[in-house]
């Protein structure tokens, strides 16, 4: 399915110039879920780029990723209300509860954790979102809470296999 | 033409240029760590800022246009403070090792530091945590002495068309890094060094060989012999403080004696047998219908580049070694015979010009059962170290000449060291055996000088071949593209890896520019124009080599010794 749809993507983009890339690039991370490293080998023989230059644009940027993501990825609020709200200490819970860094992915490929600058709901402060749903006003202390109740979910559906 | 104003002084400038290239034209002086002649101006460094009357910031000379009118003031209070402040923040994360850095004393950072007298550390940052890149067999990188100019990024991609390395992350974060941040030998880094050439720190440098040649020098075990390249002799004096374009060839070879090398050798005496078996293998290629054109094997940056990128077109390559390999391999053989010592005792050290040249002599095929052809590689400028080390007052040395039985070189062998040297002396020799007589004119004029591509028609007798000359490996794409769409009327091709040709190779002294490799040139064609022997098939010690040992070029004991050949390389390009 995926590699079918990459194939599309490349296609459309066939004879394109560097301008390009970087439609190119989040198209590509939309169905693959990040950056791999035969992907990009591949998009420079596309856009004639060295790998290198695209590995310099692509870490320019927050959005793209290299290893693939967690099946919940957990993306932290660290915008100016979430930060004035505490949003630190947010991050190092989660970073303590999931043993993760931002930017990693666990070993079991549960979990993967951003940090990004600002989510657009400063009004929840402090924000943070997992798969795209939102949890407002969260505090250190109800990290393993929210954290568990995506555990839970992830052993139903390990059952339901 | 028009008139500005610099310091109260008028200048003449030219509509369309930068206030930078209008003052170096008059001699006026402001610094800046990232311009690039011959390329756009990116305005990285911001130390060639200006201040200009009636406009309101500090200006950027590198990158404004004159117009006519303007008043400029390059060394106003402003612009010194702005420069010193640039100087002190690119300072607030840099390594203070100076003392131990191979670049002390020929540092652009220190230099600006010195000049602008920062005495003290009035800034501080939190330094990032690097590892050295060590993997390279000829460049190390060290990114925290990186200072960001880009220069490195700018030819590797602009001009040598390879873009190995380019910037990643960003912010306080950014550094200069391969793709996926691997390490530079698995990268598609051609190891050509023409970023070490114009990195202004030492966060790009050659990997050295001095200890080991210092090692081996001490053992009395060892029998240490020397070559060196063609272009060295033209160029090393500039690490004495000489001007360019002055040949020291025989106080080097005294400076190599007195350091203690057994035996001490030209690679040009090599280059003539490259061109023996070179001109030979041409001469097969045309008249048996093989494939055409054969392009020049000397240059391992350029090797290196057509394996990983037009692995299909390595049968173009000549199967011929490089000379410094050539000369490696009949060192071991039959000058160890001769001499009746035995060739794992000989420790082969080579000057180049290049460090590629400390890649090549890895390469599969290049000795056997574990002899290798060359056993150390060394730049010019490690050259130049070694010299000054042993206390060697270089200035003052009387002449002397290469030891036997490889004494002899001819100026075909010299011309080597630029870029179309190796055309010109094959051109002479192919000449002369497909016609049996000398070229009338030995001058080939048309493939001489600095530029990128250059093209001739030669008429050989009945035959009349076109060739042309590369150097710098964003013009040999060029070609290699053309070739690749059709094009065959080429016969030979002429391939240097560097700009200019070996004379401005990345092993060579820092600081390389266009007016000395111009003058580093007309050298080599000055030693041409006065020497006797001009063609490689005259050259005596050649001929004995043939007849005592070899054999006849292209015979079985030359392709096995001074024959190589190559491969598809998987890299991450």
């Amino acid at each position: 399915m995926s590699k079918d749809a990459i194939a599309k993507i490349m296609e459309k983009y066939a004879g394109g110039e560097r301008d390009s890339l970087i439609p190119l690039l989040q198209e590509i991370q939309d169905v693959e879920g990040y950056l791999s490293r035969k992907q990009v080998e591949e998009i420079g023989k596309l856009l004639k780029l060295p790998t290198g230059k695209i590995y310099g644009v692509a870490t320019f940027y927050n959005q793209f990723r290299f290893k693939p993501q967690g099946r919940y990825h957990v993306q932290v609020c660290r915008g100016t209300a979430c930060h004035v709200k505490g949003s630190a200490a947010v991050l190092d819970a989660i970073e303590k509860d999931l043993n993760i860094k931002s930017g990693e992915t666990d070993r079991k490929g549960d979990f993967s954790l951003e940090v990004v600058a600002c989510i657009g709901a400063c009004g929840l402060a402090p924000v943070i979102s997992v798969n795209g749903e939102f949890h407002a006003g969260v505090i250190p202390k109800d990290i393993p809470r929210i954290l568990n109740g995506y555990r839970d979910t992830e052993v139903q559906n390990e059952q339901n296999r | 033409m028009f008139k500005i104003e610099v310091n109260n002084r008028i200048i003449e400038a030219e509509a369309g240029e930068t206030i930078l290239s209008t003052l170096k034209r008059a001699n006026i002086h402001v610094p800046t760590l990232c311009h690039m002649e011959g390329l756009l101006p990116t305005g990285a460094c911001r130390l060639c800022v200006v201040e200009v009357e009636g406009m309101n910031g500090l200006i950027p000379s590198c990158s404004y246009p004159v117009r006519e009118g303007l008043k400029i003031y390059t060394n106003s209070p402003r612009a010194v403070r702005a420069r010193k402040t640039i100087i002190e923040l690119l300072l607030a994360n840099h390594p203070d090792d100076c003392l131990y850095c191979v670049r002390n004393k020929s540092c652009q950072l220190q230099d600006l530091a010195e000049e602008y007298g920062v005495r003290e550390r009035r800034l501080s940052a939190e330094k990032n945590e690097y590892t050295i890149d060590q993997t390279s067999p000829s460049i190390v990188r060290d990114q925290a002495k990186c200072i960001l100019c880009g220069k490195c990024v700018r030819v590797c991609e602009e001009i040598q068309n390879i873009g190995a390395i380019d910037f990643a992350g960003r912010g306080s974060k950014t550094v200069i890094s391969t793709a996926f941040n691997e390490n530079l030998n698995v990268s598609s880094c051609i190891n050509c060094g023409q970023c070490i050439l114009v990195c202004p720190t030492g966060a790009l440098r050659e990997k050295s060989y001095l200890k080991e040649v210092r090692d081996a020098l001490s053992d009395p075990e060892k029998h240490v012999v020397v070559q060196h390249a063609p272009s060295i002799s033209v160029t090393i004096a500039e690490e004495f403080g000489a001007k360019s374009g002055i040949d020291v060839d025989g106080m080097l070879v005294t400076a190599f004696r007195q350091i203690g090398f057994d035996r001490v050798f030209d690679t040009s005496f090599s280059a003539d047998l490259t061109i023996m078996e070179e001109a030979s293998e041409l001469v097969h290629r045309i008249t048996t219908g093989g494939k055409l054109p054969m392009m020049t094997s000397c240059s391992p940056g350029w090797i290196k580049y057509i394996e990983q990128s037009y692995p299909e077109m390595t049968d173009h390559l000549s199967t011929c070694k490089s000379p410094q390999q050539m000369l490696g391999a009949v060192i071991k053989s039959y000058y160890a015979e001769k001499h009746n010592i035995k060739p794992e005792n000989i420790y082969s050290v080579s000057v180049m010009p290049c460090v590629a040249k400390k890649f090549e002599i890895q390469r599969p095929g290049m000795g056997e059962n574990n002899i290798f052809d060359v056993d150390a590689v060394i730049s010019t400028r490690e050259a130049a170290r070694l010299i000054k080390m042993y206390g060697i007052d270089f200035k003052n040395l009387p002449s002397g000449a290469s030891d036997t039985p490889f004494g002899e070189r001819t100026t075909a062998g010299k011309l080597f060291g630029g870029s179309g040297g190796v055309m010109e002396a094959a051109l002479r020799t192919a000449y002369f055996m497909i016609t049996g007589k000398e070229m009338e004119s030995l001058k080939v004029e048309a493939v001489r000088g600095q530029e990128g591509i250059k093209e001739a028609k030669i008429t050989i007798g009945k035959l009349e071949a076109s060739v042309a000359v590369v150097n710098g490996i964003g013009n040999a794409e060029k070609l290699l593209e053309q070739i690749k769409g059709g094009r065959d009327d080429l016969a030979f091709i002429e391939v240097m890896t560097c700009p200019g040709g070996c004379i401005a190779g990345g092993g060579q002294p820092l600081n390389t520019d266009k007016d000395k490799i111009k003058s580093r040139l007309g050298a080599l064609y000055k030693i041409d124009q006065t020497e006797n022997v001009r063609v490689s098939h005259k050259n005596k010690d050649i001929k004995r080599l043939y007849d005592e040992y070899l054999g006849e070029p292209l015979g079985e004991k030359s392709h096995h010794l001074l024959h190589t050949h190559y491969m598809k390389r998987e890299v991450l390009k």
